[in-house]
């Protein structure tokens, strides 16, 4: 092994990414781990909001209605990395001023929480979006028949209308979660230590940039790709009962 | 209507005896009024068929009896309870609303089952979770209504995978499985491919020959003659005649329906 990677030219590389310390292989870890909790707290988030959101836009009273398209607009039309910086900085601000206002000292803001916060905010306009449109695809006649049979509409939308509406949905929903994994890259801005800060700071810690940053894109494939094949059972238990586009039995 | 009286047991005179009795249903959508003040009893027992042209609201009609529309205005009461509604015609009672409509199970045009549930979770989807049935005993239930429908050996199959005359007979042991007091069928074979017509005949004429109460809305005419014991003929939003098949269809007094016989037939 050490032989193969020393005829590579590799050992010196081999010797950056070892996982402990003088190597930065533990640190690009504990980054990805970072950023992929952050990624899930704030894909579930964009979830909870993207169904209130979708329900809101689909049924809710005018007021409702406006709010949300309000939402939905700023949120979709101002870059992220600016949103990121405008949350990030509000957010804190406001909670310091809370505390500040009922007698506190200043407040040490938890970087997942506020990354989960402000990437769930961002993740819920897309994630409203999509399950409207994905409610909207369920043919009428199955919300129509469990109403018929007196259910109370809360069952309803457990029961049938997000089960039926779900094969819409995830073909977005997986797109939604890649972008949730890659935006968490954005928030090296504020200084939060995922994967991309602490790729950046081994790389110029040791000037192995190339190292460093090819790493780190491997780290994401990987996430990719995991996402890819998590995400095609999803979809394939989603899409129970339909028969395939390309012919065959269930 | 007294014609219609008289075509059923003479006992058929007690409130109780009324599953179904709707009064004065006025339905509108937007400028356009739809049912023009319709009133309609159906016994326990009693098999109803609803017929008329295109647009002559008999479909709205058998909608607004669950309230699948809200009605304009009227009085609708069903088992002797009548349903609580607003001025504007909609139900006031949501909890009545959905009691009620339990007891009435609908039979749909284009079937409408729940596509990502095998039959058998169709049929026993609202025992189990509306009604509150015993998983296993709704199970067996199921398997029973399903073999009665001829689909026995498809429990475990999806929709999609089944013929619109299947489908259609599925979606009838869905209703079955509620025990309802009321079956109500919105054109149940006009969506299928006409040599798949007959089968789904044949399951409903079994069901009226058990003396279920049934309003049936419906473009088979000779099936209509056949196992209804009171024709009901809409004509532009107004009940234009009734009475029993053989004089509705035998010897019918209105130029209208005499007009929409010939061209049906």
């Amino acid at each position: 092994m050490t032989g193969l990677l020393e005829s590579l030219g590799l050992a010196q590389s081999a010797e950056l990414l070892s996982l402990s310390p003088p190597g930065w292989g533990g640190n690009l870890l504990r980054g990805l781990s970072n950023s992929l909790q952050i990624a899930f707290g704030a894909y579930a988030l964009g979830l909870v909001i993207g169904l209130f959101g979708a329900y809101g836009k689909l049924y809710g009273g005018k007021v409702t209605r406006d709010l949300l398209a309000i939402y939905t607009t700023v949120i979709r039309a101002v870059p992220e990395l600016v949103l990121i910086l405008i949350l990030y900085y509000v957010g804190s601000d406001i909670i310091n001023k809370i505390s500040a206002a009922v007698g506190g000292g200043r407040v040490e803001i938890n970087g997942v929480a506020a990354g989960i916060w402000v990437l769930g905010v961002v993740q819920g306009a897309y994630a409203t979006e999509i399950l409207r449109g994905a409610i909207q695809a369920v043919p009428p006649g199955q919300i129509e028949a469990a109403k018929s049979y007196g259910m109370p509409a809360f069952m309803t939308m457990r029961r049938v209308t997000i089960p039926a509406m779900m094969s819409f949905a995830v073909p977005g929903l997986a797109n939604l979660w890649l972008i949730a994994t890659k935006d968490t890259a954005l928030l090296a801005v504020v200084g939060f230590n995922e994967l991309t800060l602490e790729t950046r700071q081994a790389a110029s810690s040791t000037r192995a940039y190339f190292t460093f940053f090819l790493s780190a894109g491997f780290l994401y494939l990987m996430v990719t790709l995991c996402s890819g094949v998590i995400f095609g059972r999803i979809e394939k238990w989603a899409r129970r009962g339909q028969p395939s586009l390309t012919g065959g039995s269930k | 209507m007294d014609a219609a009286k008289a075509a059923t047991p003479a006992n058929h005179t007690t409130e109780n005896d009324e599953a179904i009795k709707v009064e004065d249903l006025h339905k509108s959508f937007g400028p356009l009024e739809v049912l023009k003040g319709v009133s309609l009893t159906a016994h326990k027992g009693d098999v109803v068929a609803i017929i008329g042209g295109s647009g002559s609201g008999k479909s709205t009609m058998l909608r607004c009896i669950n309230f699948l529309e809200t009605p304009s205005s009227g009085k609708i009461t069903i088992g002797g309870e009548q349903v609580e509604m607003h001025d504007d015609g909609s139900p006031s009672n949501r909890r009545q609303i959905e009691r009620i409509r339990t007891r009435l199970a609908m039979v749909f045009q284009q079937f409408n089952l729940w596509t990502h549930r095998t039959l058998l979770e169709n049929v026993i989807e609202v025992p189990v979770h509306v009604l509150k049935v015993p998983k296993a005993q709704a199970i067996a239930r199921a398997h029973e209504l399903l073999e009665r429908v001829g689909l026995g050996d498809r429990a475990d199959t999806y929709p999609a995978y089944l013929s619109g005359g299947q489908q259609q007979r599925a979606a009838i042991a869905r209703a079955l499985a509620v025990d309802p007091s009321v079956m109500l069928f919105d054109e149940p074979t006009s969506a299928l491919d006409p040599e798949l017509v007959g089968e789904v005949l044949t399951v409903i004429r079994d069901l009226a020959s058990e003396g279920r109460t049934m309003l049936l809305v419906t473009h088979e005419m000779k099936f209509a003659r056949e196992v209804a014991n009171h024709v009901v003929y809409l004509y532009q939003g107004r009940i234009e005649e009734q009475g029993p098949p053989a004089e509705v269809f035998g010897n019918p007094k209105s130029e209208r329906l005499k007009q929409f016989l010939s061209s049906v037939a």
